[in-house]
């Protein structure tokens, strides 16, 4: 009785401990970002660091999905496509009174498509573009959930979503200029360059705080009832009927916040590339988004992000210098981590970097064995009661 | 006394093969019945059927008086039905008390699933639980780390918790050392007392702990007979089924 009265206050104050811990680290690294990385590094480094920040808000939702819910979703292009889209045809909307964007003339179109309408707004672009992408998720998902597709079907079903989508915005050069996308670099908003640098560092600094944003909705996700239901449907989906919960709200609900997320960083990212094209749709991307949250660790949320920063900036620096082994460092990668970190770099950190990282500290040990098992109260005692004699 | 559970002429087939055929079976409100009968003589299949989650080819199921086939598992489950599985199925990445506190949650929605907060009354649920199956010195262990005895109580708390009128076990013994089977025996005879109970089991030295009141005995997916121990026990065509296997 003793014994779990100590061990419950150990646990509260080691909770908290993480807690401090964490909520340092995240002020931190936005301290970083957002105040001292734009005035050290010059402009274009920034943007594609700010690139690559709107890739790790795609992570996150991809490890929601697939880290604790157990859906491994290969379209999530799809709804990265869908938000990118979104904005730039605002952008490309900011013209003098009763012009239409320049690439209609040259397919004959005198009159704006009534599906750009609505993006003279600005306040509606900016809930289509998570609206939008949620919303088709949350149909796809409902479609899929509710009869009882999963594991690899789904896989396979997102995947064939998202060539439909990809064939589709190809085809549509009357609508939305086909393969040769839409550009952004070249248009204003509010009155200003969308590539100057001003205008850059302001959306590198929503980024970040994008990034901040969605890391904290996923956190509040996945902690609680809620978080635990969503493990218990990955880990035993059966099991999760049986006590009289329906999976498929919970599923279809997750998957459609996924795809939101995934809309937000396809916005963030296409004014940071300058353009957006149909090939955002392509396969190997989609795949790539699954590598970054396996490299860093799935379900762990913060194993996304920096999965996807070490991929990238990997990818930078070796396709900068070594430009012909980029793919086969990308595909080496994959397999390391899947043969010999099944559990990403945070996956493993947590396992056993940090237990020897106390241990070369010189602190103390209480982890000798599995660090779990040394929390188990029966074992604690019999160790206490070994050395005490 | 009322009927909580009533089975007419029940039949599953599996491509032709009858796993149920004609079934007729019905408990009393309060009853422990344990289902007794030889590997693959359909008692898992029976509880398939009445959880949902096998359609029958013929017959019905009810519940207190009420239709329940064509319910989805989750809805058969809210009616009051909990099952624990022949291997225990517990959600091995979360702790003991998350277990239980999930199965205890009032309001299983999306949105009161999200926005709710464990009730006062929830958490002394799964407090009162934890003691119950003896697990509360482990409460905040994983439970990947429980021996087996230990996931085959849990598993019984998680039905419990669910605040069922009708438990269905299957075959909760197996697998357990001695003093593990008399353990979940003490266990579910504690939880006869204000709960009506199946359960289903191989281990006639664990049937002979629990089995106060009928037995009955299902062979080749039909009722064999039924009745008291002593009677079913004695039953030539009983002793027949079980001829090949040990003898008790
Ligand atoms: N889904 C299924 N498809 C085909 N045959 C099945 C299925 N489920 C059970 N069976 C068959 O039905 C029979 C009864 O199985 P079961 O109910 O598991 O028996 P018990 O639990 O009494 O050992 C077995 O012969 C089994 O092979
Ligand atoms: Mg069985």
């Amino acid at each position: 009785m003793n014994l779990e009265f100590e061990t419950g206050i150990q646990r509260k104050q080691k909770e908290r401990r993480y807690k401090l811990i964490e909520i340092a680290v995240i002020l931190t690294a936005i301290i970083i970002l957002a105040a001292i990385l734009p005035s050290v590094i010059p402009a274009f480094r920034l943007r594609l660091i700010g690139r690559f920040l709107s890739l790790a808000i795609v992570a996150l939702g991809i490890d929601l999905i697939w880290g604790y819910t157990g859906l491994l979703s290969l379209g999530h292009g799809i709804f990265f496509a869908l938000g990118g889209y979104a904005l730039a045809m605002y952008l490309k909307l900011q013209l003098p009174e009763a012009q239409i964007p320049s690439f209609f003339t040259l397919y004959g179109v005198q009159e704006l498509p009534w599906i750009w309408q609505p993006f003279y707004s600005f306040p509606f672009t900016v809930l289509a573009l998570f609206i939008i992408p949620g919303i088709v998720a949350g149909l796809i998902g409902y479609l899929v959930f509710r009869n009882r597709i999963k594991g690899v079907y789904f896989s396979i079903l997102t995947q064939a979503a998202l060539l439909v989508f990809y064939n589709f915005f190809n085809g549509q050069q009357e609508l939305i200029n086909g393969t040769n996308g839409l550009k952004t670099d070249t248009e204003q908003i509010f009155g200003v360059l969308v590539s100057s640098s001003g205008v850059q560092r302001t959306f590198y600094i929503i980024t970040v705080i994008a990034l901040f944003l969605v890391y904290l909705l996923c956190r509040w996700l996945t902690s609680g009832r809620f978080g635990r239901l969503l493990k218990a449907i990955r880990d035993d989906e059966t099991r999760v009927r049986f006590s009289g919960y329906d999976p498929t709200g919970y599923k279809v609900l997750v998957f459609a916040i996924s795809g939101a997320i995934a809309g937000i960083a396809g916005a963030l990212y296409t004014v940071q590339t300058g353009i957006i094209t149909p090939s955002i749709m392509q396969v190997a991307f989609s795949i790539e988004m699954v590598i970054w949250v396996a490299v860093g660790g799935r379900g762990t949320l913060i194993g996304a992000i920096i999965g996807t920063l070490l991929v990238r900036l990997a990818q930078t620096f070796l396709s900068e210098s070594f430009p012909e082994i980029w793919l086969f460092f990308q595909g080496a990668l994959f397999l390391i981590v899947v043969t010999v970190l099944p559990d990403g770099i945070v996956g493993w950190w947590q396992d056993y970097g940090w237990v020897k990282l106390r241990s070369l500290l010189g602190g103390n040990q209480p982890l000798v064995t599995y660090p779990s098992l040394a929390e188990d109260p029966d074992v604690q005692q019999e160790r206490d009661s070994m050395s005490g004699n | 006394m009322s009927k909580i559970l009533e089975i007419e002429n029940l039949t599953v087939s599996f491509d032709g093969f009858k796993a149920l055929n004609n079934l007729n079976f019905s408990m009393d409100s309060g009853e422990l019945r344990v289902i007794i009968g030889p590997n693959g003589a359909g008692k898992t299949t029976f509880l398939d059927v009445i959880t949902g989650k096998v359609q029958p080819t013929q017959g019905r199921v009810l519940f207190k008086g009420k239709n329940i086939q064509k319910l989805p598992e989750y809805k058969i489950a809210r009616l009051g039905i909990g099952r624990k599985f022949q291997t225990p199925r517990v959600y091995l990445n979360l702790t003991v008390r998350e277990n239980l506190d999930l199965v205890c949650n009032q309001n299983k929605n999306v949105f009161s699933t999200l926005f709710g907060r464990p009730n006062s009354g929830e958490q002394r649920t799964v407090a009162g639980l934890l003691e119950t199956i003896g697990l509360d010195t482990k409460a905040n262990l994983s439970a990947n780390l429980l021996s087996h005895g230990e996931k085959q109580r849990l598993e019984i708390g998680m039905l419990v918790a669910q605040s069922p009128d009708l438990l269905l076990v299957d075959e909760p013994a197996a697998g357990l050392t001695d003093e593990e089977t008399e353990n979940v025996g003490a266990l579910l005879l504690s939880l006869a007392e204000s709960h009506s109970i199946v359960a289903i089991e191989h281990d006639m030295e664990f049937v002979r702990q629990i089995a106060n009141d009928k037995v009955t005995v299902l062979h080749q997916g039909a009722l064999l007979c039924e009745g008291t121990m002593e009677e079913v026990q004695n039953d030539p065509r009983v002793i027949e089924v079980y001829l090949g296997e040990a003898p008790e």
